[in-house]
């Protein structure tokens, strides 16, 4: 079956906030560049650039924490740059670059 | 991003310099087969050093790259390796059964070029019965349930006033509309001149892409338009070199897709190290990366917004590559255009444009 440009309606419209439970989307693929990193979104051809390696290292560390404050912790980011991270994340959720943790079971 | 990336991020490649058709504004003066064309073998190496930069997309285009009798399965080995394929055809070998071969694929994209929303106006530059074949194709791929293809326009002055109408046929197939700048290159450069929309149209343009901007495609080519105020969507910028690249038919490695040229060449596939060292190492990509000189445009006040505009408007027309592009909404392109001397404006590296039949020049040189 081929997989459509079209956005799919199981997505989360719920905002991004510190207990917010995430994972990078299956369907995106995250390459190195010297400014961060691009992140495309096969699915809906999204290009987006990370232009912050510590953005970088949180979207790949998500699914390895409890929540997304657990993550901005382990990456070593001072609490008074987790609202701006907030944001950040809320706008990678938008464009399907991370989405709510998809618990395999 | 002007430094570079460590791989391009719009990498167009074209199969084939053959077509079925001969288009009075082809880039790439297309139409017969060239026997250095890649094999199926070298062009699969090709993709595997893409599949390892991670280049999560290529553009494919020609010459028409459906003539190739490898064309599905290249398609396929770029699919199966995780790189994306949008290709670029005018539908000539879109039937039915292709059409749904096609919508069987993830992760492609196709787009069928119009350049009219008639007949007259679109064959007119593609060539007699080019619109028929290009509705087909669309009709084949509505009817096999492909989803949203594209409609892909380059824009003369004779289809300016068609915008409108090139959206809402795009609408009725569910399709989505490209519109793309045209450039003076290959047998553009011949045309360039009687086609390229007049001063009044590129307001006319810059002022529907406003209004349409989110749901049209450009390609960010119309970024020479920035200089009327608002910026448009996009990267605006040169990317030549930088995040774009060409490989042509021929393994033949360029900064941009519009810009067939020696000046221009960086390398070839088939060279040491491959594509990855012409993108990673190449003199001209490199020197390309460093800061470039506003030259002429310096002292302009818009320049911010239009970067000078584009490369290759300005290369193909004999403008110095640091005065304003042909098409400088203040104006400084006309009289950069003037002061060019007649027959010094560079002709393209290569010409596969067919031979014109006998019995048609004899037609012609009779009127």
């Amino acid at each position: 079956m081929r997989r459509l440009l079209s956005r799919t309606t199981t997505e989360p419209v719920v905002s991004v906030a510190l207990d917010s439970v995430l994972e990078l989307h299956p369907q995106v693929a995250v390459r190195p560049e010297p400014f961060g990193a691009l992140a495309y979104h096969y699915g809906n051809r999204r290009l987006i650039f990370l232009k912050h390696p510590d953005v970088v290292r949180v979207v790949q560390q998500l699914a390895e924490h409890t929540d997304l404050a657990a993550t901005l912790d382990a990456c070593g980011i001072v609490p008074e740059r987790f609202d701006a991270f907030v944001t950040a994340l809320d706008s990678l959720q938008k464009s399907e670059i991370v989405r709510e943790r998809v618990i395999a079971g | 991003m002007k430094r570079g990336l460590d791989a391009p991020i719009c990498l167009t490649w074209e199969l084939t310099y053959a077509c079925n058709l001969q288009c009075v504004h082809c880039l790439s003066s297309s139409g017969q087969r060239d026997e250095r064309e890649l094999s199926t073998a070298e062009a699969k190496r090709v993709l595997d050093e893409l599949r390892d930069l991670q280049v999560f997309y290529i553009n494919i285009g020609g010459g028409e790259p459906m003539v190739r009798r490898d064309f599905f399965e290249l398609l396929e080995y770029s699919v199966g390796n995780g790189i994306g394929v949008k290709f670029s055809t005018n539908g000539a070998f879109i039937d039915a059964e292709k059409a749904r071969r096609l919508a069987a694929m993830d992760y492609l994209d196709i787009q069928i070029s119009l350049d009219g929303v008639d007949a007259a106006t679109n064959d007119a530059v593609r060539g007699v019965g080019s619109y028929d074949m290009a509705r087909r194709a669309m009709d084949n791929l509505a009817a096999a349930n492909f989803g949203p293809f594209k409609i892909s326009v380059v824009v003369t002055r004779h289809n300016v006033p068609q915008l409108d109408r090139f959206k809402a046929l795009a609408d009725s197939y569910g399709a989505q509309l490209r519109i793309t700048r045209l450039r003076p290159s290959g047998r553009g450069a011949d045309t360039w001149h009687e086609l390229h929309p007049t001063n009044g149209q590129q307001r006319e343009i810059y002022d529907w892409l406003l209004k349409h901007g989110e749901n049209v495609l450009t390609g960010d080519s119309f970024f020479h338009l920035n200089a009327f105020g608002e910026s448009l969507p996009g990267l605006n910028m040169c990317g030549a070199g930088r995040v774009v690249c060409l490989i042509d038919p021929i393994g033949d490695v360029y900064a941009c897709p519009f810009v067939i040229h020696d000046e221009f060449r960086a390398g070839n596939v088939r060279d040491a190290g491959g594509f990855s060292r012409v993108w990673k190492q190449s003199d001209l990509f490199l020197s390309l990366r460093e800061p470039q000189s506003a030259g002429a445009c310096a002292s302009c006040g818009s320049f911010d917004a239009c970067q000078g505009g584009c490369m290759a408007a300005k290369f193909f027309t004999g403008i110095p590559l640091d005065g304003p592009d042909p098409e400088c909404v203040g104006g400084d392109g006309e009289h950069a255009l003037s002061v060019v001397a007649p027959g010094t404006t560079p002709k393209p590296a290569m010409d596969h444009s067919k031979p014109v039949m006998l019995t048609r020049k004899k037609i012609a040189n009779a009127v």
